[in-house]
């Protein structure tokens, strides 16, 4: 069995395992072990990637292992890794790991529940392995659909309404993406040959204009459905409000990531010529993402709220950076990625804590909370300082790079937006500061404060993983920067070929 | 050539210190993590001590200039081919200077907060905080590169944040920590823009690449020009802003009288002697492509410092809070330091206003921090920040008394003690180059002694108030650093500052200009002093009688001229009610709204259509029937037709 | 050769016949009167069957053998109907067809 296919497999184990275990507590030690499992994997997949590169390798994808799977429509099962999916291996299976032990107290249907959230995880890890468009959207479709019922059955508030809009808007989103990946499919082989849904055969060809001019916008507003894209955005408050934590966690930490990583690795790479084209229009909407993210943050009553808009501007940099088309600003949008998952998931790990505890998510009935759960609200202030981009923190490294390889643009258009962009630095430390000011600090609001307890060791495990990730990529940023940019090296050179 | 590698230590130990006490300390007891801190600081001092010692006397000049040294760096990012972040040491003459200015002020806080905060909850967490603070700030000036600086700028100004807001329970300290980030970090944005410009233009974040005088940085960069400034003189402007936030110019400075809610030893170290001067000091190391490449940048740096200095001093004066009537003397004397460098010219005596303005950020840091620390023991006397619960306190306090009186002679500029010198000097180069300036500074000059002597007199003689209890003078470990600050701010000036550090690292030797500068600033600090002791010396109604005739300045600057009014309306009106809140209604009604239009419409229509399934049996066959012979028709139509 | 009544007689008559079937079962609101009404259908369909084989195919029999399996089918689905009604009347105590409308939306 290969190394890659195990990701998948692993999970799948897990999920067989569970539903022979007995009682809850099993439940938890299955999922926790199996998820820990990932994790030593996913760190051994990064020690082996550069054992691979050292050697010399310089294959654009290891570790590939191809079978065939249905002859006459040449579906593949094919997968591979370069540096920019072992990145984003890496980042599931902490985010992953750090959400089964934020759920562990969960009362109702505990067996049920990890069998969604682990089956989910399974279909992340397949998307980011896959090679071959048609298993992308498989295990596309399978990480998306059991978001339906997690938060449907496992929500709070108005679940069932943020359920159906979260499932139907991204059902909506994937619609347009089977359009558009079938649209390559057909245009796979404009030479004559055989149509192939394979990635990197499909690189290799350039598909007819037209084609490209009209499955290029289909495939990026598939994919930014999900990468939140203004104006479709808005299953994302709701959807991440309503959400259990791990799901939250989960959801933003890593799901919105497949639109980010879907966009640069299908529209832009597979069709650079519309891409080109049309670039504009999206670096307008994700601009207007960026910065109108944070303005709605500002006014947000509701933590998840604040989040979730605070994760519309997050991950609009992420498509911004993507739009920009040099190595450094798509750099950075992987970095991006990683960072905002990462720190994505420390925020609503602690809003679900938090929530634990004091039982409002309302920021006007909390006050204080420092005093009473001083590992709680260091963990929030990193958090928080993570995201306005603190040195010493990933969020600086990403932006930074975001910012950097957007500027290198020489034209105006592209400095106004980046100047744009780059404004959204203080009012995302407006809307924290906020948060923060009035969470944590000032005097205690509620007696009933008073007698909550601090974090109990699953909950500190959770959040120390993520906080030693994200400290992590904000100290020693260089290795990841680099093998992030080298595997982006065909990328660019396919963008650069068309350049207009 | 000296192995300079192990200054690398002396920002490294203190985050030691921070992450050993942060993550260990609530497990010591208080005084523990105070002795790690300091002594982790110690070593700090002493390095850098000895560090100066071989960077000035033991190390060869090339040309007559004293070199700078790359001790250490390391990449740590990297953007583009040429644009790459590192991480490392540099040595000139002004990040040296900066070193001993950090590592003393930093030590003395360290020695004198051991005392001061004998008690307090959270013991621990101001030395981690203090070390964070000294590290970050440490990390700043030994920048190789602008964007090492940037990431320093921005880990002082959070370590900044966490101080004021130490007392987080109190909502005062926290509105004020949230408002000192985020002026800071609006600066920021200017200065990253800065960055972003001027990297991309000459190619380099390394600052030895952009300083190098007539090297390929400063080529490449001095070419096009944007709304008639050249691009460099916009991208310096923007690094100007980050400098002027930090520094707490006008109109950036509004968030610095607040930050006085921190605890007084931080006052005396981040928002007296060395983050605040920072800005200076950005300006510094930028210092020959501001002169070379765009002199109009400087230009502008003169004007808002030597505009911040007179706004400043005129808002002391009215001030109640001694704290913050030393905050705003702090942004006084920064724009002193600003129209220092603003005036200079680059290279031998034209650089006067260069070395000038480094000499006198150094005088400063030492009789700012003696003076904070001095109000601090106050304040450890009699628990109250208002000079109305003060008075005759020289009866009491006589340690601080007499140390307190050195900082006000020093500031106020009387001959022979340190300010003299390098504010004389600053004035020099203003007379020199901008007459106009020359004449606001001498003004501020008098302000500043009259100011100045206004608190010493309030404080320590004037009517003594119904103290209630005796207030006695501050244990040993706070008054020893007063000693050790009185004795620099008398003796710094004797140093001959233009031997150590120039605006092209050449020393030369520099004269005071008697009869131009030095006897008119003498005239008017005397003058300000006398005034003082004319009003406050004992309890008059003179002061009253002026504030009423002169009632709109007055009440002007007690109110500091409206600008928190003018911010609060910015923020709280403009951005909250007028931005964010509707774009939170557009996003909820509009574009929500869309999205939920459309289920709306989904939905309406299943209602409309789902009468067809109505369960009457009858009224399918019905449509069973008009559909067979509607196809039966169509069919034989066809059919007819086709055949 | 055959000189009595002509087809289209037949023709018509059956048709008349099976509209008027047609029209019972959409229009009676009483289920065995719909039931009659089916049965109606069926037998116009049985005559033109009958006709036809005897106009057009004098020599051959499978208009016979399916008007017999008509017959056999209408017989047996008589009996099953009529079940249905006798449950129907069970459960809402009345046979009136606009009456069992539970299977709607």
């Amino acid at each position: 069995m290969d190394i890659l296919s195990l990701f998948v497999i692993i999970p799948v184990l897990t999920v067989l395992a569970i539903i022979i275990s007995r009682n809850a507590k099993n439940t938890r030690v299955i999922s926790a072990i199996g998820m820990g499992i990932q994790l030593l994997m996913a760190a051994y997949l990064i020690f082996a990637y550069f054992a691979q590169r050292n050697a010399g390798n310089n294959a654009e994808m290891l570790f590939q292992v191809d079978y065939v799977w249905f002859a006459s429509l040449n579906i593949h099962y094919a997968v591979g890794v370069d540096g920019i999916s072992v990145a984003m291996i890496a980042l599931t299976s902490v985010v992953v790991f750090a959400g089964i032990f934020a759920s562990w107290q969960v009362e109702f249907l505990p067996k049920e529940f990890f069998i969604s959230l682990i089956l989910l995880s399974s279909g992340v890890f397949g998307f980011f392995i896959s090679l071959d468009l048609f298993t992308m959207f498989l295990f596309y479709e399978v990480a998306v659909l059991p978001m339906y019922l997690l938060i449907g059955i496992w929500g709070s508030g108005p679940r069932e309404y943020a359920a159906m809009k979260l499932t139907l808007m991204l059902m909506g989103g994937s619609a347009l993406l089977l359009v558009g990946l079938l649209g390559i499919y057909t245009n796979s082989a404009p030479n004559g040959g055989v149509l192939t849904f394979n990635i990197l055969e499909i690189s290799k060809v350039s598909i007819p204009i037209a084609a490209q001019r009209m499955f290029f916008p289909m495939t990026f507003i598939g994919f930014g459905i999900l990468g939140a894209l203004f104006p479709f955005h808005t299953w994302s408050p709701d959807g991440h409000a309503s959400a259990p934590t791990a799901v939250s966690m989960l959801h933003a930490g890593v799901l919105m990531k497949l639109g980010g990583y879907g966009a640069f690795r299908v529209a832009m790479f597979l069709l650079p010529q519309a891409a080109h084209e049309l670039s504009w229009i999206f670096i307008i909407l994700t601009s207007i993402s960026v910065v109108y993210g944070a303005f709605g943050a500002i006014v947000q009553k509701d933590l998840k709220y604040i989040n979730a808009y605070s994760s519309v501007s997050h991950c609009g940099l992420v498509l911004f950076a993507v739009l920009m088309m040099n190595k450094t600003a798509m750099d950075g949008a992987i970095l991006q990625m990683i960072s905002h998952g990462l720190m994505t998931a420390l925020f609503f790990a602690l809003i679900g804590m938090i929530y634990g505890r004091t039982h409002t998510r309302m920021i006007n009935e909390m006050g204080g909370l420092m005093k009473v759960m001083p590992f709680l609200g260091v963990c929030y202030v990193i958090a928080g300082l993570a995201s306005l981009g603190l040195p010493g923190l990933s969020g600086f490294v990403a932006e930074m790079t975001i910012f950097v390889g957007a500027f290198q643009h020489v034209d105006i258009f592209h400095r106004v937006v980046t100047i744009t962009a780059v404004s959204s630095i203080v009012i995302t430390a407006v809307y924290i500061l906020r948060v923060v000011g009035a969470l944590l600090f000032g005097p205690i609001t509620n007696d009933h404060f008073l007698h909550l307890d601090e974090a109990k060791w699953f909950e500190k495990l959770s959040t120390v993983t993520l906080i030693l990730a994200i400290a992590g990529i904000g100290l020693a940023p260089l290795w990841l920067s680099n093998m992030i940019g080298d595997s982006l090296a065909p990328i660019i050179s396919r963008l650069t070929l068309f350049i207009p | 050539m000296t192995n300079f590698s192990y200054t690398v230590l002396i920002p490294l130990i203190p985050i030691f210190v921070f992450l050993f006490i942060g993550l260990t300390g609530h497990k010591m007891k208080p005084l523990v993590s105070g002795i790690i801190g300091t002594t982790g600081l110690a070593i700090s001092f002493i390095l850098s001590y000895f560090t100066a010692y071989q960077y000035f006397f033991n190390t060869e000049k090339i040309n007559g200039a004293y070199q700078k040294i790359l001790a250490v760096n390391i990449t740590w990012l990297q953007f583009t081919d040429k644009l790459h972040v590192d991480m490392g040491v540099l040595l000139d003459p002004i990040s040296v200077m900066m070193l001993v200015v950090v590592t003393t002020v930093s030590f003395m806080v360290h020695i004198y907060s051991i005392g001061y905060m004998k008690g307090e909850r959270g013991y621990h967490r101001f030395f981690a905080f203090l070390s964070l603070f000294s590290f970050s700030m440490l990390g700043l000036v030994l920048a190789t590169n602008i964007f090492q600086m940037y990431i320093f700028w921005e880990l002082v100004g959070v370590s900044s944040f966490l101080l004021i807001g130490f007392y987080y329970e109190k909502p005062s300290a926290v509105a004020a920590s949230k408002k000192a980030f985020i002026v800071t970090r609006f600066a920021d944005l200017g200065f990253l823009i800065g960055i972003l410009i001027l990297s991309f233009n000459t190619g380099t974040f390394d600052f030895i690449n952009l300083t190098t005088v007539g090297g390929p940085a400063m080529a490449t960069g001095a070419g096009a020009s944007f709304l008639g400034l050249s691009v460099m003189t916009w991208s310096l402007i923007f690094v100007f802003m980050g400098g002027a936030g930090k520094s707490a110019m006008f109109p950036l400075h509004i968030w610095l009288p607040d930050a006085m809610e921190g605890p007084t030893p931080v006052s005396a170290l981040i928002h007296a002697a060395t983050m605040v001067v920072a800005g200076v000091y950005l300006v510094a190391r930028l210092f020959p492509v501001y002169a070379l490449s765009a002199p109009d940048g400087l230009t502008v740096v003169a004007y808002v410092g030597s505009f911040s200095s007179l706004f400043a001093a005129v808002i002391a004066c009215t001030q109640m809070d001694i704290k913050r009537v030393l905050a705003y003397s702090t942004m006084s004397q920064i724009g002193y330091m600003m129209v220092g460098v603003g005036v200079s010219r680059y290279g031998g005596e034209a650089g006067l206003g260069f070395m000038a303005s480094m000499f006198h950020l150094f005088t400063h840091a030492m009789f700012k921090a003696l003076l904070f620390l001095g109000a601090g023991s106050i304040i450890h006397a009699v628990h109250s920040n208002v000079m109305n619960e003060m008075g005759g306190l020289r009866k009491y306090l006589p340690i601080t008394h007499i140390t307190f009186l050195i900082a006000c002679l020093t500031i106020a500029g009387i001959p022979f003690l340190s300010a003299f010198f390098s504010k004389d000097e600053i004035l020099s180069a203003a007379f020199e180059h901008n007459r106009l300036i020359f004449f606001v500074q001498l003004f501020v000059a008098g302000l500043t002694a009259f100011y100045m002597f206004r608190l010493y007199f309030r404080v320590f003689w004037n009517k003594e108030p119904h103290y209630h209890h005796t207030p006695h003078e501050a244990p040993l470990t706070m008054t020893i650093p007063l000693i050790f600050l009185a004795i620099a701010s008398i003796f710094a000036g004797y140093i001959p500052f233009g031997q150590f550090v120039s605006s092209d690292s050449i020393p030369f030797h520099s004269e005071i200009d008697w009869l131009h500068v030095a006897i008119p600033s003498i005239i008017v600090g005397l003058l300000g002093i006398t005034l003082a002791f004319v009003m406050y010396k004992k309890e008059s109604n003179l002061p009253d009688k002026m504030a009423n005739s002169l009632k709109l300045l007055y009440v002007g600057a007690f109110n500091k001229f409206y600008f928190d009014e003018l911010y609060l309306f910015v923020t709280k009106k403009i951005i909250f009610n007028y931005i964010s809140r509707p774009v939170a209604w557009f996003d909820r009604h509009i574009v929500d709204g869309s999205m939920n239009g459309i289920a709306w419409i989904t939905n309406a229509a299943s209602i409309k259509i789902k009468g067809f399934q109505s369960g009457q049996l009858q009224q399918y066959a019905f449509v069973f029937v008009l559909g067979s012979l509607l196809l039966g028709i169509l069919f034989s139509y066809f059919f007819i037709y086709l055949f | 050769m055959n000189t009595g009544i002509p087809l289209e007689y037949f023709l018509v008559m059956a048709t008349l016949m099976f509209f008027a079937g047609v029209y019972g079962f959409i229009t009676r609101k009483n289920l065995i009167t719909i039931l009659m009404s089916v049965e109606l259908m069926l037998n116009a369909v049985n005559i033109m069957l009958l006709a036809f084989n005897r106009y057009l195919y004098p020599n051959q029999l499978e208009g016979h053998f399916f008007a017999l399996f008509v017959i056999a089918v209408a017989a047996s689905e008589a009996a099953v109907a009529i079940a249905i009604i006798i449950n129907i009347y069970r459960s809402f105590h009345s046979i009136d067809v606009e009456k069992t409308d539970e299977m709607k939306y």
